[in-house]
């Protein structure tokens, strides 16, 4: 299986993870992604029919925490850091749409 | 002897008799770290206050003879991806430049809690994305063994700090081999612990199911110590392992007559430099004349680790680096924005580097409709037969021995064009990952007049052996205690 | 013109009731925050290295509405993450599950039946399986329930929003059916009793105003007869029942004239404009949809185990459902008015409670409590668990009416009473000189005072008017504050109108 990620790929996937993008990164990134790609179909020579995922192998399971409330960060010690804030709240331009 | 070349046991045992105080010894290496990392650039953020600050503390401590741990009083350098309360954690990107973090790290807890005294941050690959610190979002951190070269990555600056003698251990953390490749390339001792045993809480996520904290030290020994006050179960992250640390120096001082080492056939294939080979195949004579049985094993999966580790990588790395969209932290590039989406945008597309946004992209596609058995699921199953390939080879050895790249460490440029080929400088330290094993690195050797590192790769939580086996090798030789200095 | 029917399934969205948040120590309680953004730590404000770790009594609500929806709990469940971009999401994700949900395959039968089609097939979807009875309703299939956390709030300004993390991060129990219900009447019949079974249960509110239950419907429609599925539309963040019903009813009624004009309908999600009554499509973008789910790295997966869930099971308590059937048994109501009062637990609560201590038949404490008190809360917006009244007193008070102690115009001014002050009815009748009077002489006095003042109204009755009668009643219960015994009030005015009629 060969397959050649173009342009208009690298600019969906982009648009998927919110990456602002220029034509000529997106020309760039098409070739060096076909080659990743490429190497990565060398998984396919594996047979996995029977093998489950490992995914669902882990150091532990139900690690659980009690309902307790515990004390919550000062809120200008958290704003320290927020680019805009306004009332208490911290501000970001309209958003439109839904998400 | 100079104070920046001391192991953690001999400037401990300084501090205890008084000889020296932490202040001066802190002193001593803030200046050090001053005069020298102009040309190095290990430190993304050299700390003086709080250097000096904890040092004084421990000093208290040791007066009072209170509550002294052998890291009292130590100072000790972090991989600027561990989250330090006040102290600036850039993860080398442009994208958290300015970011100082409103809370510690587990680690950071930790290591403050035993009285050790942080000099300051390192220089990595931005996101811990890359092989050599060639991709570090801010600047390029050289080899102290030769300035045109790289130190590896990602913790490429931990390692360096090391080397150079900036501190007395180094906290780096490796995703796939980012403390040993970088341990040698720079002639460091440094552990990948089992994925779980150090807690990951205020580390600024790579791959969530690979990343584990470890230390760089002088020699197995102190590696040891360090992570002995580390591990351990954090109820934050729920990911960590609840079964009690073992006392890693318990076993280190017994001989290792009769153990079992394995070498996976695998690992030793056309493309390997020379110099390195040999200093690998030293080190398997060496075991042999400790009276060690040398067993050939077979992990036959290998060349299928560096896909399923970079595949899973891309998808959890992609995710985990969506928050950094510009709102409540970090860059926020907003010109013009008409809509919240515009700060989306624009923020990531300045705030990384191309690394991180071929990596983000990659994974995003990988998961994205339609590919995801194909990729992301293909390559979980595959992890599985990496694993099982650990468990297999471990039913008949104790440890298995590899090198930790087949190269020594490359100059500054040669493989940044191309992605793939840095991706490829991994090939010995990425299987550990997603097979949660881990992983001691050790000097064994110079090809060219350039450190060749190998590594102990043992069961999972088995510590204990990988210190014991490495600690043995290290009462023979001699190549951990050269440095660029001395050399 | 072609039949249609609409095919609707719902998604509800509840918040659970926990001290605190899904993955962190933060309080829950978002709504009683002194002041935005102070219920906010590392974890749910997504900054960078926090980590998730899982609220072990939102994962025993969550069960417990498994086990009371019929579902299988599923032993082996994972949390994974949902990817998204959006300021209300601080990680960029959402966690959630997947492909291992906590709960699936339940369902809920409801009364309302599916008029038009037979149930669809499908695993517990036969007819046999619908609830006996004639006329009786249909099973609405629970496809899953999973478990995530909700988002922060957002409060849009005109050129900016602002964030509000208190809420981001509190357990969310997502409770998804197959799309089994074909009227907007179905629809709205499951989403009472499910909001009823989580008000039971103690998992939420069910206010509903304040957000805590979230609706989602997901309509399609097609020619009665067909068993195709056409393209559906979605209908995002219904927060009430009447958003609810006019939203899905006016999206099948925009489907049904699309069709009928020739055209398609297009997978989207729609908003719900409250204010035009109009569904609005929200989002076109073709990237929307891929969240590109992955199991959450930062958390192990949950292995409930039999034992646990077994235990889980034991504190169901009687759901609205068995105690409807138990109180129609039990104390003889008609279906519809055990239903009116299991309806609410406290409700019931308060009924039962009021029976017991009652030497009434429960029917008249049912019509007492169906009609004057729950007038009265509702005038006074009043939460049953908020009433005042205890139910002896309420018992002591229907008591008096039964064995006529006091006629029902002075039970009403007692129970006002009773709710406004307080205090005991008996010691209420004798201060108020309450007491109902049968004496013929005193009521004679007062009919014949009645007539004798009122020529004209005698004249107009004895001319045929007899509505008249209603009136004079009137007199004389406001002349003897609501004392004389109204029985013998009308055989002695009916007496004296006849004598005057000779």
């Amino acid at each position: 299986m060969t397959q050649t990620i173009d342009t208009k790929t690298v600019k969906h996937v982009a648009a998927l993870a919110r990456l602002g993008i220029t034509d000529e990164e997106a020309e760039k990134f098409s070739g060096q992604f076909s080659a990743i790609i490429e190497y990565f179909n060398m998984l396919n020579e594996v047979d996995t029919d029977n093998v489950p995922p490992a995914s669902d192998i882990a150091n532990a399971e139900n690690i659980l925490r009690e309902d307790d409330v515990q004390p919550s960060m000062n809120r200008e010690e958290f704003f320290k850091n927020a680019p805009k804030t306004e009332r208490g709240y911290v501000k970001v331009p309209t958003v439109l749409g839904d998400e | 002897m100079q104070l920046h070349n001391l192991t953690i046991r001999a400037a401990s045992e300084m501090l205890a008799s008084k000889k020296i105080s932490s202040v001066e010894l802190t002193q001593a290496t803030l200046q050090r770290a001053h005069e020298v990392d102009s040309k190095i650039q290990a430190y993304v953020t050299i700390a003086d206050d709080v250097a000096l600050e904890q040092a004084k503390q421990a000093d208290e401590r040791i007066a009072k003879g209170e509550n002294i741990t052998p890291l009292t009083g130590i100072p000790f350098s972090m991989k600027d991806a561990i989250s330090t309360r006040g102290v600036r954690t850039t993860c080398s990107s442009k994208i958290l430049e300015n970011y100082v973090p409103q809370y510690n790290a587990t680690v950071t807890d930790k290591l403050a809690d035993a009285g050790a005294v942080l000099i300051g941050k390192t220089n990595m690959d931005e996101f811990g994305m890359g092989s050599s610190c060639e991709n570090s979002g801010l600047f390029n951190t050289r080899n102290p063994w030769d300035l045109d070269r790289v130190p590896g990555g990602s913790s490429g600056g931990a390692a360096a700090s090391m080397s150079a003698g900036l501190c007395n251990f180094a906290i780096g953390e490796d995703t796939g081999g980012s403390v040993r490749m970088p341990a040698g390339f720079c002639n460091v001792t440094g552990i990948k612990p089992t994925y779980g045993r150090v807690s990951r809480y205020g580390l600024i996520a790579l791959a969530s199911s690979f990343d584990s904290i470890g230390p760089m030290t002088r020699d197995a020994y102190d590696c040891a110590t360090v992570l002995q006050y580390i591990a351990g179960h954090d109820p934050k992250d729920s990911t960590s392992y609840k079964i009690q640390v073992t006392n890693y120096h318990e076993n280190i001082n017994k001989p290792v007559k009769g153990m079992k080492l394995g070498i996976p056939k695998e690992y030793f294939v056309a493309g390997m430099e020379v110099g390195v080979e040999s200093s690998i195949q030293e080190a398997i004579r060496t075991y042999e004349k400790l009276g060690m049985e040398v067993h050939e094993v077979s992990l036959p999966h290998t060349k299928y680790a560096l896909p399923v580790y970079y595949l899973l990588l891309f998808a959890e790395a992609s995710s985990n680096l969506a928050r950094f969209d510009g709102t409540r932290f970090g860059l926020s590039v907003s010109k013009d924005a008409k809509d919240v989406v515009d700060i989306y945008l624009q923020t990531r597309h300045e705030g990384f580097g191309d690394e991180v946004k071929r990596r983000i992209m990659l994974g995003a596609y990988a998961l994205s409709a339609g590919y995801y058995d194909a990729y992301y699921l293909k390559a979980q199953k595959v992890r599985t037969l990496l694993r099982q390939d650990f468990e297999n080879a471990f039913n008949s050895v104790d440890v298995l021995l590899a090198p930790t790249c087949p190269t020594t460490a490359f100059k500054l440029g040669e493989k940044t064009s191309d992605p793939l080929e840095m991706y490829l400088s991994d090939i010995y330290v990425v299987a550990t990952n997603p097979a949660g094993v881990p992983g001691l690195a050790l000097p064994c050797g110079f090809s060219n007049n350039m450190p060749v590192g190998m590594q102990l790769i043992g069961k999972h939580l088995d510590e204990q052996t990988l210190f014991q086996v490495g600690h043995a090798y290290q009462q023979v030789t001699d190549w951990h205690k050269q440095n660029p200095g001395n050399r | 013109m072609t039949q249609y029917e609409a095919i609707i399934g719902l998604e509800i969205h509840a918040e659970m009731l926990t001290n605190s948040k899904m993955f962190c120590g933060c309080s829950a309680a978002y709504a009683s925050a002194p002041e935005p953004n102070t219920y906010i730590c590392p974890v749910c404000t997504g900054l960078p290295g926090a980590m998730p770790v899982v609220n072990k009594k939102a994962v025993e609500l969550a069960t417990l509405v498994g086990l009371a929806l019929n579902c299988t709990i599923n032993e082996h469940n994972t949390f994974a993450r949902k990817n998204y971009y959006y300021p209300d999401l601080p990680k960029g994700y959402q966690i959630s599950q997947y492909e291992l949900p906590i709960a699936s395959k339940g369902y809920l039968d409801i009364d309302t039946p599916s008029p038009l089609a037979p149930l669809p097939k499908g695993e517990g979807n036969d007819d046999s399986l619908r609830p006996a009875g004639e006329g009786s309703g249909m099973r609405v299939t629970i496809r899953r329930a999973h478990i995530e956390e909700d988002t922060a709030k957002l409060a849009h300004e005109k050129n900016s929003a602002l964030v509000d993390f208190n809420r981001a991060g509190v357990p969310l129990l997502e409770i998804v059916t197959e799309p089994d219900m074909r009227t907007v009447e179905a629809a709205l019949d499951y989403a009472t009793k499910i909001r009823a079974i989580l008000r039971y249960l103690g998992v939420n509110t069910g206010d509903m105003e304040t957000g805590v239950l979230r609706f989602e419907a997901n309509i399609s429609v097609r020619p009665v007869g067909s068993e195709e599925l056409r393209t559906r539309t979605e209908i995002k963040n219904l927060n009430s029942f009447r958003a609810l019903t006019r939203a899905s009813a006016y999206e099948i009624e925009r489907q049904i004239k699309v069709y009928e004009n020739g055209g398609i309908i297009v997978q989207e999600t729609l908003g719900w404009d409250d204010v035009r009554e109009v569904t609005v499509s929200q989002r076109g973008k073709e990237d929307a949809h891929d969240y590109r789910y992955f199991p959450e790295p930062d958390l192990p997966p949950l292995r409930l185990d039999r034992a646990w869930i077994e235990s889980i099971r034991a504190q169901l308590p009687e759901l609205p459902e068995a105690k409807t059937q138990r109180f129609v048994t039990q104390f003889e109501l008609k279906e519809k008015e055990a239903r009116f009062l299991t309806s609410e637990k406290a409700l019931a609560d308060y009924f039962e409670g009021v029976v017991s201590k009652s030497k009434s038949p429960a029917k008249t404490v049912h019509s007492w409590i169906a009609g004057e008190f729950m007038r009265y809360i509702n005038d006074a917006s009043m939460d049953v668990k908020d009433v005042p009244v205890a139910p002896e007193s309420f018992a002591k008070l229907i008591d008096m009416i039964t064995d006529k102690t006091i006629g029902a115009s002075a039970g009403k001014t007692i129970l006002t009473e009773l709710f406004t002050n307080g205090g005991d009815p008996a010691q209420i009748v004798k201060e108020k000189n309450l007491a109902q009077v049968s004496d013929e002489g005193f009521i004679l006095e007062v009919v014949t005072k009645i007539l004798n003042d009122n020529p004209k109204e005698v004249e107009q009755y004895l001319a045929g008017k007899e509505t008249i009668l209603q009136w004079m009643m009137g007199q004389i219960a406001r002349t003897t504050k609501g004392k004389a015994d109204p029985n013998v009030a009308r055989e002695l005015l009916l007496k004296l109108l006849e004598e005057r009629r000779k």
